[in-house]
Order: C-alpha cells, then structure tokens, then sequence
C-alpha cells in the first residue's frame, strides 16, 4: 500500500512501486491531464510537482510520491485563476495542446522561484518540455504576461 | 498533407474502395433518425447538420473536421456564427459522428488535410449558420405576427424595429418547427463582425487545465490496454513466440497473436507494457535484413545520373547547359522523417458482436470507418468513430491503410468480443511504426549566361512515391508519376527558358506518408537552395535575383518583397550573423522567410525568421501567425537536427534523443506578415513549414560561405 497526497486529497493505492507515477495517476487516480510523450524524461509532457518541485512523472517510480504532496495540472487550480493559465488563455498558447500541462508546470516552477523571469531564465527552465506544434514563441510570451500578473497581485 | 492535385473523383473512388462500397451523398438511416430526434426534441433546434442551438442559447457547432492544433475548432464556427450572428461567448463545438453528411467538401470523404479545411468549408459553414438565422426569424415572425423583413438579428437575438427582442434560446422550440429555406443570402463581406478578426480559440480553457480529452486519454469501465510486440525490421513476420514469463505478469489478461506481432491486453499500460518486453518474439527477418540508408542514397545518386520520367519540359535545357557561361551541377539530399506527434499513436475500441464503437484522434474518418468495418466483419454502420482531440497529426494519422485503427480492431477481435480494448504504442513503438516522410534526393543543372541571366534549370528527383501501393495509386496511372512525390518543382515559377523536371520513382520496402507539406518539404529546400547558388553563379543578390525571375507571378513577389522589407534584407546585422531568403507556393497559399543565424563552432544557431503570407481571403488571422509560427519552427526542427537511418534493416533511432525536436532554448523568434488579399482562400497548415530549410540553410552560406546540400545541416558535410 502507497499513500501519499494529490491535489490536496490523500490516496492510498495498491499498486507496485516500481510503477511510473506517470501512469499511477493516468490509469489508476483518473487524472488523465499529465501526458506520456517518450517515457524517458526527454519531453516533459508528464511533468508534475511532488512538494513543490518539478518531477518527470515518466521515469519516477510511485514509490517516490509515497509520503509526499504531488501536484498535477488538474490541482494547479480549480477555475482556470492561476495566473498561467490566465496567461495561456490571454495569449492563445495551446495548438493541439498535449504538451502543455507539462509547460504549465514547469513554468510554475520558473515564476516561484524567479517571479520576474529574463528569456534566458525561461529559456533555461523550459528547455525540457517539446512542444511539436512550435508554441515556444507564445509560451515565452505568457510567462513574462504571468509573471506581471503576479507581481501587480501582490503589489496590492 | 494530401496534395492538391489529388481531384475529386480520385477521392470518391478512394472512398468507395476504402469503405468497401458505401455511396457518397447517402445518409445512413440510424444517423438521419438521431439527427431527427435531436431536431424534434423539445429543448433543442438543429436546423442542419452543423448546428444545435439549445433553449439556454447555447450554440454547439459540429465540426466535421479533426482538431490537431490548426485551429479548426474555432475557424469552422467562426464562419457559422458570422451568418448566424450568434453571440460568440455562447458558441461552443462539437467533433461530428462519422457520417456521410460530413464529407470534406472537395475530396468526398470525411477527413482533414492538405491544409484544405477552412477554404473548403468556407461557404459550407457559412451557409448552415445563414439557414439557421432564416428559420429563427421566421419563428420570431410568426410569433410577433409581423413580415420577416421588418426584423433583424444581433448577437444571438432576433429584434424588431422598437428593439423588441428574442434570444435564440427562447426561439429554438418554434424554429424546430420552421421550414429550412430554400435559398439564403450571405453577409456582405464588409459587414463581417467575426471573419478577418485574431478571435480568441474556443479549445483553450480544456487545454490548459488537463480536461480536454486525446485518444490516450479515453477511459471506459471495463476497458483494458494493450501494447504489442511488432517487427524489429519493415517486412519482418512472426515465427514463434514464448509468452512463459510475461503471461504471469500481474495485471495481464490475454496475450494473442495478431498480423502485426504479439498483442498484451493487461489492466493498464504499464502492465501491459513491462509484459510486452517480458516477451520473447522469434522473427523472420525478411527482405530488409540487409537494407541501409546510406547504401540507398547512394544508389539514388546512381539513379539520377540517367534521365528520369519527364515531368515537365520548356525548351532545350540540355543544350543550353552545355552553352551556358557558367554552370553548376548540386545534388540535394533529404532524410526519412518521422512525423512524431506529442501524442503517441493509440485507439480505442468496444468491439461487440454486433457493433465497433472507436474512440481514436483520426484524420480520415471515412477510410478507418470502411478499413475497421472490414476487419471486424461488420457493415459500415455498424462501426461509430468518436474524433477525439489530437495530440498533433501532421499527416500520420491519416493513413490510408487505417494501419492504427485496423490493429485495434484486430487486437480487439483477437482478444474476443464484447472487449473494450485501448491500443497504446509507446514512442519507440510510435517511431518505428513506419509511414514516413521519404528520403528523397534531387540532382539539379543550371547554368547562367554572360550577364547573369538564369537560362537552364534541370532537376531529377529520386525517391518514393506516397501513393504507389494505396487507393490513390490511379492518380499514378492517371498522370504517369505520384504528383505528391514533384509537387513544388513541377510547378517551378522561375522564368528560366529552358527547364526540365524528371522523376525516377523508387521501390524501397519503408512505408511512407504525407508529412506536413507533403512534396513541398524537399521540393522546397532543393529548388530554393539552387536557385539560391545560381545567384551566387551570376553574382548577384539572391533576393533581387528571384525578383528577376518572378516578374509575372506577383503574388510570388510579393511575399517576397514584404518578408524582405521586414527582416531589414540587405541592413547590417548583429557581428556573426547572416541572412538568408526562401519563397514557396504550396497548397495554394504563398509564403517567403528570411532567416537570421550565426554559426559557432560548426553549431548553427537560428535568431529569428520573419514570414510574409498570402493566403488569399482569410478567417482567423491569430491562428493563421500561430500555424506560420509552428510551421516554421516544424520545418527548422526537421533542418537542423532530423534524420531516420536504417543499418541492417534497422531503424537507428528510437526517441526524443536520437531524433531530437527543437526546443525553447533554440527556438528563434518568429515573425508573421499577413498580406491583405481578396484571392481564393488557401491553405495555412502547411505552407509555414518549406521555407524554412532553405531560408536557413542560405543564411548559413551567408554567414561561412558554405553550402548546404543535405539534411539535416551537419557543417561537417557543408561544400
């Protein structure tokens, strides 16, 4: 048996834990929205947060949540208020869209732990996650958009 | 991805051999009877096939075409809800079931590609949201006792001349009742409120927060998961398998054998999977044991050397090569590709005695419909389709043997009805599954005379043909050579007196496909490149050089000229840095990039790319600098770092890593010039990606006066 907490709500499975967290969360918790694209931490489609940081869900056996807080797209927020996902919206990123759970959490990652990014600093952050249909450009657009958006918030 | 020349009746006869005699134009009677009792039911009012507006105001459109990305979801009913004057904040989408009442317009079939679904829906949808808007004023007319004609429509409401108002939804019951009408008029272009406008997408809110659902993502009580073992090498067939360890693998329900390899249906994929490399498969190798790329290419280099199928020929182009001042011979050569979509192939299936339900991102409605229904023994519409989103396409998910969809049935079949049944193929599976740009190879002469005037062009292209061995192959029989395989150099717009185009098609046992921009993406990079090397030849500027040779085909020119005037063509630039210009017609649309780059310890670096764009009419201008960003980025991923090889049969490459994508940190900046333009609508998908090889690789000469002549750029193989 593995507990451990996702999206705030504690899961206890019973599943082998050299099982990929990846497909823990896809096949056995329902939570479709982190994506399988190569299976060896290459593309960052399945990319969550396990307390916080950023984790190639593909390659990391359940066994390493145990215990632990995970995150996935699903638990970035409720209502689409996160300000990337404002962002996102604001600068229509998503082409055929399966990449970007994966962008979105890496890019949370970015803006915590540098709030103002340089393109360099995104650059950097970001080069993990492929994206096939080209999106770099708006991507690099909506994080610098997010990162106003979170400092105008907590100017207030 | 499927060239434009492809006609009509080539796709109504590929229909019928595809769906096994289905007649286009014919409603199926299960479909028609839903759609009635959809229209008859009380809280709903379905005027047409692509409408449904809901006592809430809620307006659904049915679109009959697959979202991969390219927008469809949004630009399809954008043009429905221009005519209908819906409120746009109301308008929502739907994926249409297969039906014949969704055929592409042009091509017969339900489908989508060749960049061809907004032009070829363009009055299609427009008119189905004018018919809708008849029929509410007739209901708003006959409640208000009034004459049609005094009422008008805005925003989702029929009003009168006092601003008395009706939403939609309060008159969706009554229009049930309306007769459609016969005829409708269309908006007057300049009163357009939607078209032309950077609308918003409508998909983007489900794809940001994990909901929107792919083929991988469907789920279903009960449903199960297989990955299955194929063949190492292309032609390869199962001798023997040993199934003692991976059949005792937790989680694994049924191990069969089906005509692609050793299927493992387990409770999830990665129990199915870690069976599936628990088995031991034993191969008959087959005929490809010995083939190499390498060897190939070499043989394609022999090939050219003697005339080819004779494509198009003006003038005397050998004779005037030989009297040509000066001269220059350039053989070009292009890898294997994968198409490599985010989303690894995969589909669903609930397969019962007497009915195939499939839940799969597809291209090609029609033709998996028609190839399932063979296998699973059933008539055509006893098999449903549910288009779920795609996690790219690019061409591959429209195969024409359904080979994605066919291998689900079979696993299906194998494992034994009722089954629900999900195919899942990992990355490696995905990459090795075939269907892949071919390599091509083009032998080009040219040669200009004393005051630099280009006055011989001679092009032979050696490579494999997408629709020998497909229903499409009378297109072959038709023109005497695969369009697909010349498209772009057949239509060469330079006005060079003599030219030749010749074509050696190949047999090579690798399954190949459309990949984004077909033909165009090799007859780009040779044909923009040579002439890139006759301006250097004639020692003149390759920009005003092509401008030379363009003067009648103004649409050329000017793309031309804008991509030119906005990347400062010709200014000074940052030190290290060079430009290099590329402009292509393809799927009816016109584009020219100029590319900026340095190059830094044999390492080619990519700064920016400035596109101009003439699309003719255009709908969405946002997703239109969306499809020409990606385009470009797709055609630079494929010329700086993609190649598929092959070393005894073998295909050397497996993932991500050996067959790399561009990423964030290479990624250039992208610029888009949209040119305002009252011709025909054409393609968008497409036409973002050839440019980009030859833009790039003539910068690259610009910046180390070395020239490319193979993908992908290696500086080491630069001349």
């Amino acid at each position: 048996m593995i507990s451990f907490i996702v999206n705030k709500r504690r899961k206890d499975l019973d599943v082998d834990p050299s099982t990929p967290l990846l497909w823990v969360l896809r096949d056995d918790l329902g939570l479709t929205g982190t994506k399988y694209g190569c299976g060896m931490a290459q593309c960052g489609a399945c990319t969550v947060h396990i307390n916080g940081e950023a984790v190639r869900s593909c390659v990391a056996p359940v066994s390493r949540a145990a215990g632990q807080k995970v995150t996935t797209i699903e638990g970035l927020s409720p209502d689409l208020s996160d300000p990337l996902q404002r962002a996102w919206i604001a600068e229509d990123v998503p082409q055929c869209g399966y990449c970007q759970s994966g962008q979105l959490m890496s890019a949370a990652v970015l803006l915590r732990e540098k709030p103002q990014p340089t393109d360099e600093d995104i650059d950097q952050a970001m080069t993990g996650n492929i994206c096939r249909c080209g999106t770099y450009p708006r991507i690099r657009k909506a994080i610098h958009r997010a990162a106003g958006m979170m400092a105008k918030g907590s100017a207030k | 991805m499927i060239a434009p020349q492809i006609e009509r009746r080539e796709f109504l006869k590929f229909s019928l051999v595809a769906s096994g005699g289905l007649m286009i134009g014919f409603y199926l009677p299960g479909m028609s009877k839903l759609a009635a009792a959809e229209q008859s039911s009380a809280n709903v009012f379905m005027p047409n096939a692509f409408v449904r507006i809901g006592t809430d105001d809620r307006i659904t459109v049915i679109v009959n075409h697959s979202e991969m990305g390219q927008g469809v979801y949004t630009s399809l009913p954008m043009l429905l809800a221009e005519e209908l004057d819906a409120d746009w904040a109301k308008v929502g989408f739907e994926p249409a079931p297969v039906d014949p009442k969704y055929n592409h317009p042009v091509y017969g079939i339900q489908m989508t590609g060749g960049s061809t679904s907004v032009w070829s829906s363009f009055e299609q949808f427009r008119n189905a949201g004018a018919a809708a808007r008849a029929m509410l004023i007739a209901a708003a007319a006959q409640q208000w006792n009034v004459n049609p004609v005094t009422l008008r429509t805005e925003s989702g409401a029929v009003l009168d001349r006092t601003n008395r108002k009706l939403t939609y939804g309060q008159l969706a019951e009554a229009a049930a009742k309306m007769a459609p009408p016969a005829q409708v008029a269309l908006k007057d272009p300049k009163t357009f409120k939607l078209i032309g406008k950077p609308v918003k997408r409508l998909d983007t809110s489900e794809k940001v927060n994990g909901k929107a659902v792919f083929g991988l993502d469907v789920k279903m009580p009960g449903m199960l998961t297989a990955v299955i073992a194929r063949p190492p090498i292309f032609g390869a067939t199962m001798k023997s398998f040993d199934d003692s360890r991976a059949r005792t693998m937790p989680g694994v329900r049924k191990i069969v054998a089906v005509p692609t390899g050793v299927a493992v249906v387990a409770d999830t994929f990665w129990q199915a999977k870690t069976a599936r490399d628990a088995l031991r498969v034993d191969w008959d190798e087959g005929a490809m044991l010995t083939f190499n790329t390498k060897q190939m290419m070499q043989q394609f280099r022999e090939q050219a050397k003697t005339p080819g199928k004779s494509i198009r020929l003006e003038g005397e182009p050998d004779a005037a090569f030989a009297k040509a001042a000066k001269k220059l011979e350039a053989v070009y050569e292009v890898p294997y590709l994968s198409h490599l979509m985010m989303e690894p192939l995969n589909c669903a299936v609930d397969l019962r005695a007497d009915s195939c339900e499939i839940w799969t991102g597809t291209q090609f409605q029609t033709v998996d419909r028609g190839n399932a229904a063979k296998v699973a023994g059933l008539a055509n519409e006893k098999v449903q389709i549910h288009t779920t989103f795609l996690g790219g396409g690019f061409g591959r998910r429209a195969n024409p043997h359904s080979d994605f969809v066919v291998e689900a049935v079979q696993v299906a079949k194998a494992a034994g009805a009722p089954v629900k049944v999900k195919i899942v193929w990992t990355r490696e599976d995905d990459m090795h599954g075939g269907w892949y740009r071919p390599a091509f190879l083009h032998a080009i002469a040219g040669g200009v005379d004393e005051v630099g005037s280009a006055v011989s062009w001679r092009s032979r292209l050696v490579g494999q043909s997408i629709m020998a061995g497909t229903p499409f192959e009378s297109m072959i029989a038709k023109k005497g050579y695969d369009p697909a395989s010349v498209e772009g150099v057949d239509d060469l717009p330079y006005a060079i007196p003599n030219l030749a185009v010749e074509y050696h098609q190949t047999q090579v046992g690798v399954p190949v496909q459309w990949w984004r921009s077909v033909g165009h993406s090799h007859t780009a990079f040779a044909t923009e490149c040579f002439i890139d090397e006759m301006a250097g030849l004639a020692r003149k500027d390759p920009y005003r050089f092509r401008r030379a040779l363009l003067q009648k085909h103004p649409r050329h020119l000017a793309v031309l000229d804008l991509a030119a005037e906005k990347a400062g063509w010709g200014k000074p630039l940052p030190k290290g840095h060079a430009q290099g210009i590329a402009v292509h017609s393809s799927f009816e649309s016109y584009v020219a990039q100029v590319a900026e780059v340095s190059v830094q310890d044999g390492k080619v670096r990519v700064h920016r790319v400035v596109c101009a764009v003439d699309c003719g009419r255009y709908v969405n201008p946002n997703i239109i600098a969306a499809q020409i960003e990606g385009g470009a980025i797709y055609g630079a991923s494929a010329a700086l770092f993609q190649e598929l090889t092959f070393e005894k049969g073998r295909l050397q490459q497996t993932n991500f890593h050996t067959f790399p994508v561009m990423r964030i940190n290479e990624c250039p900046v992208v610029e888009t010039h949209l040119l305002e333009s009252q011709e025909k609508s054409g393609g968008i998908g497409e036409p973002g990606v050839p440019c980009a090889a030859p833009a790039i690789a003539n910068a690259v000469f610009a910046a180390t006066g070395k020239r490319i002549r193979k993908l992908p750029i290696r500086m080491t193989e630069a001349v």
